[in-house]
């Protein structure tokens, strides 16, 4: 693993976040500085204890946040006549955050009909996209009658059912058993291998990290700062097999060290 | 595990999706089997009990009531058995209906009314935070008045007697669907009130498919406490108005009972009153729990 350097030369980022702080009305810093490009088809990891503004910065990245100083853009993407980047963007939240009246096609399908896509277009594509996440025949189940890995499968669905250039997660697999945490990591592997949008996966766990991304970014609390972005060279396909390597066991020892010192600085 | 050779062929990206999955230990397998409960007459076994026993306890009742009326000879003018008010009823059954009738019209007139208003006026008041501000307190003011004490003042100015019983029914009847429903459509949860923004719904699409949704179970907690009152409020009003004579509800059939001493329709009127409040509560309970029973979990059957 080594320190990443900033990206490849003359490759416009996707999103370029310069010197981005954020202060809370109650005076908190959540973030102070931060300095980041995220490009095309990368797999990036924001990796940091809690309070470390890893949620907050994922928030200002997909404007459900402003920040109080400093500029996210969108070089690559459309903008609005009035200059504003209309990003295509899919968002998982820490819940699955389905709507409990509608079975999980109908949840899949909203993106789509809040872009106003025809009903027959946007259930097709929404059945596909639960099928690629693996419920298929679930497309009439209610978010109750599914078991808590389930709800986060429609949920990724959802946010990949509109083909997004950057898919924006926050700790989305934290409140799930390890066993399904662990076919969720190869899973979701799977879907960005095949698609190739951009990841970008908050979480405090070094070996999720370390399994899934190209780059972690480590940060540190109090307030938030980028302290070390990691480049993570081991090969794809990550598998079972990798996860009990001594490859993967030394990437998380160089990864947690580093994590150390950050909390430590 | 060591001697596992680590390049070994694996299928990547993993194979995804599909039917063929189901079986290989996936989520897919969780999908529950089912096995059918006994029905009789289409209520399954179960919950056959919970039926008959408060029918069994009522029709107790009333035999002890009907045993101590004519064990201790009470007269029917202070207490009649129930067999006298069930023949009172069959055989005054023709004004008695009319009288039902009608108000069961000023009911669910004030009920509809109330309906359309209250839900309207919420999603008025939470699309903006200063007409909230400015007119809910006089809502507040409306609920408080005891209505007993305006009915009067309702029926000089309006002048027609079916339109201020109307008025009046409504009155009792809005604020708790107008309070429940402002509840529930300011309690979607906020990260789907994210997800909304961040797909750039408008007004229009966050109401239709979030706040409205979210605001049912809410809604429909109040409709059942405004069914019942849209009920005490036409029965009040009628009461009010009552010797006007032009207006001839249950309330007037009652009071007009109690002047002439025939205790027996009195009651008759008064079962009548009581038999409409429960179909009115169990009919909002039905729709409430078709309307819910996927999701909410008010409506939702557990098991442990």
């Amino acid at each position: 693993m080594s320190l990443a350097t900033a990206g490849t030369p003359g490759v416009r980022p996707l999103v370029s976040i310069r010197n981005v702080s954020k202060q809370f009305a109650n005076g908190t810093l959540a973030i102070r500085g931060v300095d980041l490009d995220l490009f095309g088809g990368e797999f990036v990891s924001l990796l940091g204890p809690s309070g470390c503004g890893k949620s907050t910065l994922l928030r200002i990245i997909a404007k459900l946040g402003q920040p109080s100083a400093g500029t996210v853009e969108w070089p690559t993407s459309t903008h609005s006549a009035s200059g504003e980047a209309h990003p295509d963007l899919g968002f998982v939240f820490q819940d699955p955050t389905l709507m409990p009246w509608s079975n999980a096609l109908k949840n899949v399908m909203l993106p789509l009909t809040l872009a106003g896509a025809p009903d027959g277009e946007a259930q097709a594509r929404s059945a596909e996209m639960l099928a690629l996440v693996g419920l298929k025949g679930f497309e009439k189940s209610y978010p109750r009658e599914l078991s808590g890995g389930m709800r986060m499968r429609v949920s990724i669905a959802r946010a990949l059912v509109t083909r997004p250039k950057i898919l924006l997660m926050d700790e989305p697999f934290a409140a799930l058993d390890e066993i399904t945490r662990h076919r969720l990591n190869d899973d979701l592997l799977g879907l960005w291998w095949q698609n190739r949008f951009t990841a970008v996966f908050v979480t405090h766990s070094v070996f999720e990290s370390v399994y899934l991304s190209q780059r972690i970014v480590v940060m540190a609390a109090r307030p938030g700062r980028v302290m070390a972005d990691l480049k993570n060279e081991a090969v794809y396909p990550r598998d079972a097999l990798f996860r009990t390597s001594a490859e993967y066991a030394h990437l998380c020892r160089v990864a947690s060290e580093t994590l150390k010192q950050a909390i430590a600085a | 595990m060591n001697d596992l050779p680590r390049n070994s062929p694996l299928p990547f990206p993993p194979p995804l999706a599909g039917e063929g999955r189901v079986g290989d230990g996936t989520d897919a397998d969780a999908r529950p089997v089912f096995a059918r409960e006994r029905r009789v007459l289409g209520i399954a076994v179960s919950t056959w009990p919970s039926i008959i026993a408060p029918i069994a306890i009522g029709i107790l009742m009333l035999a002890a009531w009907e045993a101590i009326v004519r064990i201790r000879g009470t007269p029917a003018y202070i207490l009649p058995g129930p067999l006298l008010i069930g023949q009172t009823l069959w055989s005054d059954w023709g004004t008695l209906s009319e009288s039902l009738v009608i108000t069961l019209r000023i009911t669910f007139g004030a009920l509809a009314a109330a309906i359309v208003v209250g839900v309207a006026l919420a999603i008025i008041f939470t699309q903006s935070k200063w007409l909230e501000k400015s007119l809910y307190p006089y809502a507040v003011i409306l609920q408080v008045t005891p209505i007993i004490a305006i009915a009067p003042l309702i029926i000089i100015w309006v002048g027609d007697i079916g339109l201020s019983l109307l008025i009046c029914a409504w009155i009792v009847a809005f604020f708790p669907i107008l309070s429940n429903t402002i509840l529930g459509l300011s309690s979607a949860d906020h990260n789907l009130v994210d997800l909304f923004k961040l797909y750039r719904a408008d007004r229009w699409q966050t109401l239709r498919y979030l706040r409205l949704p979210a605001a049912l179970p809410y809604f429909l907690g109040g409709l059942k406490i405004s069914g019942g009152l849209a009920l005490i409020g036409a029965v009040v009003a009628e009461f009010v108005a009552g010797t006007g004579g032009s207006a001839s509800g249950l309330a007037y059939r009652i009071l007009e009972s109690m002047y002439r001493l025939q205790i027996p329709r009195m009651f008759a009127a008064l079962f009548l009153i009581s038999a409409s409040g429960i179909a009115i509560f169990g009919i909002i309970s039905m729709i409430a729990h078709f309307a819910l029973r996927h999701w909410h979990e008010s409506a939702v059957r557990r098991e442990n």
